[in-house]
């Protein structure tokens, strides 16, 4: 009893640990570039770190409840190779709302797809999902086999240049997800994503219908990515059936970074968020920090690693310190 | 695999695919057709590009038999930069191949070293560290070449590996055959091996029976890296020329192979024999795909499809119910 207190008292300690490093990389990114907090330039970076966000959100519910979802950065490309080729840069404002909404429900439909092999068929979610990021990545390259596309810029402005109150778009989106989560949390369903994550066998056992609850995480999973998809093509204005791949590993590393445990059945949405906006942040830093562009990978893959490395290494110390 | 009363071992029924895949290859309008001179090339030529998966496929086998969810996602990239090294060092000398495949061999244990290391130390979850490392290696590949290499082969790598050196059999054959004897050596007749099977059976059991778990899992991730290294090495030799992204399209369908061999990606069972007939048929698919003209985007769904078929068939978890 007394180490499950322990147990819940460190997860609680890590969205200040979040907090902390968002402050440290925002002051250092601060003095490299000063004009950072002016509503123009907090804008511009709202706007590319959004798609980061939007997938990372999903990822958190699947992580969650005891899964991941490989196959995120895979559903975004699907999402944006489809909406840079059926609207394209002259396309009319109809065919754009209704291309918006039909990719959701691919997104969803592609969710589904991960849902039932991870959840019906009980396959491991990470080779299964991992298997279906190449289905939905080859799907991508099939829809658009070479960048090209687009959106309408009057959809591309209003989602460069929207700032109601003065305010950035995203923190709106970034809002309207909390309040939606602090509802979700407050259902049956949302106890029971913590549930069936935390153990799913006791879960099952107390009348928890563990394979919907993950059924449904994965096309959540697959609606966030195809938010971040259209998010992505709005801020962009082109198709690249590969523009998901790099956001997979970078939306994990957010969620842990975020404090939410890969084996489930704790985290917080808030935290996944702040972790999104803190990795993103990182290539500005150091694009700013005057480093030759070599380096630049290299950098930013160590940096994801390290972050990985965090919590465990946090443990570690406090493991031998007791 | 069993159909009816009679179970095939999922090596054996591997082996059975890949020999069906290569008649049906034959029957394509540039296949063999009926001549038994063209179909044996033509067998030949499938084994010998079927060596350097297999071989990247030998420390996929390891890590996943290791358990606890163990796989390699950096294995592509360290074959990339193992390659890279051989290809700088040799500069077209055979003096210098000596050299070349201990530093190729130590690079590659370098990287799965540090992936040991970070899975076990550091608890982070298998796939995610060693994507991680992945983009690490990537990023040292570019801050070693910066952007161009330069080097060449030395004509006894061609030589022993490319050409054919014994009854017209080509050498990565012959290097293949002893490779896979020695495999089949380490898992079957050493401590090693024995230990390995345990650890992936059972981690807790294990390290009660007295096996030091954590410098099993340490040791085989490094293994793993140093045969992505040595893969890295053969597949230079053979190609002769050498770029940025030689080791990617390795990285998959190693997943796959291990996967079709029959070794339980849940760990604590498999055999490089099988891992090696899953190599042939991964092979055949892709020169299948190949002759067929069939689009990138069609041989990735292609290759996701076959993962995700496998495992449908041989990694179903225990259902909660029972």
């Amino acid at each position: 009893m007394i180490r499950h207190s322990w147990r819940r008292l460190t997860n609680q300690n890590r969205i200040p640990f979040a907090l902390v490093l968002l402050a440290v990389v925002l002051l250092v990114n601060f003095m490299l570039q000063p004009n950072l907090l002016e509503p123009a330039t907090m804008n511009s970076s709202m706007r590319i770190f959004l798609p980061l966000i939007l997938v990372a959100v999903g990822q958190t519910i699947v992580i969650l409840a005891g899964g991941i979802d490989i196959s995120a950065g895979a559903i975004v490309s699907i999402t944006n190779a489809i909406l840079a080729t059926q609207i394209g840069t002259r396309g009319d404002t109809g065919t754009a709302m209704l291309m918006m909404l039909a990719v959701l429900f691919v997104g969803m439909a592609a969710g589904a797809v991960n849902g039932f092999f991870v959840a019906i068929l009980r396959l491991q979610p990470i080779i299964t999902t991992y298997a279906t990021s190449f289905l939905f990545g080859g799907l991508a390259l099939l829809i658009l086999p070479s960048p090209g596309g687009g959106m309408p810029s009057t959809f591309t402005s209003f989602y460069r240049e929207t700032r109601p109150l003065g305010i950035p778009l995203a923190f709106f989106i970034i809002a309207l997800i909390m309040l939606a989560w602090y509802g979700i949390r407050q259902t049956r369903y949302g106890r029971y994503l913590f549930a069936v994550g935390g153990n799913a066998d006791a879960a099952y056992q107390t009348g928890v219908p563990v394979n919907m609850v993950q059924f449904s995480t994965y096309m959540i999973s697959g609606l966030m990515a195809a938010f971040g998809g259209i998010a992505i093509t709005l801020l962009t204005g082109s198709g690249n059936a590969q523009i998901g791949d790099s956001l997979t590993l970078a939306a994990i590393t957010a969620v842990v970074i975020g404090g939410t445990a890969l084996s489930g059945g704790s985290g917080t949405i808030a935290g996944a968020i702040i972790g999104a906006i803190i990795l993103s942040l990182l290539p500005n830093l150091i694009s700013f920090a005057n480093i030759e562009t070599w380096w630049q990978t290299f950098l930013n893959a160590a940096i994801i690693v390290i972050a990985l490395a965090l919590p465990g290494f946090m443990n570690l110390l406090r493991r031998r310190r007791t | 695999m069993s159909i009816g009363r009679i179970a095939i071992p999922p090596p054996l029924a591997a082996v059975l695919l890949a020999i069906v895949l290569f008649l049906l290859s034959g029957l394509l309008p540039n296949g063999f057709g009926s001549n038994p001179d063209i179909a044996a090339s033509q067998a030949t030529n499938i084994i010998r590009l079927a060596v350097f998966l297999g071989i990247v496929a030998a420390g996929q086998t390891l890590v996943i038999i290791s358990g606890a969810e163990g796989i390699d996602l950096s294995a592509g990239a360290v074959v990339t930069l193992s390659a890279i090294v051989t290809y700088s060092i040799v500069n077209g000398n055979n003096e210098n191949v000596l050299l070349a495949l201990p530093a190729a061999l130590i690079v590659g244990a370098a990287v799965g070293f540090v992936n040991g290391l970070g899975v076990t130390y550091l608890r982070i979850a298998p796939l995610v560290m060693t994507l991680g490392m992945a983009g690490v290696v990537t990023g040292l590949i570019i801050v070693i070449t910066q952007g161009s290499v330069t080097g060449a082969v030395a004509p006894v790598m061609t030589q022993v590996i490319a050409r054919p050196l014994v009854l017209g059999i080509p050498g990565a054959i012959l290097i293949w055959a002893v490779f896979g004897a020695l495999m089949w050596f380490l898992l079957q007749r050493t401590t090693y091996g024995k230990n390995l099977f345990a650890v992936g059976t059972n981690r807790i059991t294990s390290r009660l029976s007295g096996v030091n778990v954590t410098g099993m899992v340490v040791g085989t991730y490094a293994l793993a890296g140093m045969l992505a290294g040595l893969a890295g090495f053969l597949v230079v030799g053979n190609t002769g020329v050498v770029h940025i992204r030689i080791g990617d399209p390795f990285l998959f369908p190693s997943i796959a192979a291990v996967a079709v061999g029959g070794t339980l990606l849940t760990g604590g069972k498999g055999s490089y024999w099988g891992t090696m007939a899953g190599a042939l048929v991964l092979t055949l698919i892709t020169s299948l795909l190949t002759t067929m003209q069939m689009p990138e985007s069609v041989r990735r769904m292609v290759l996701g499809g076959t993962l995700l078929i496998m495992i449908s068939i041989y990694g179903r978890q225990r259902g909660l119910r029972q």
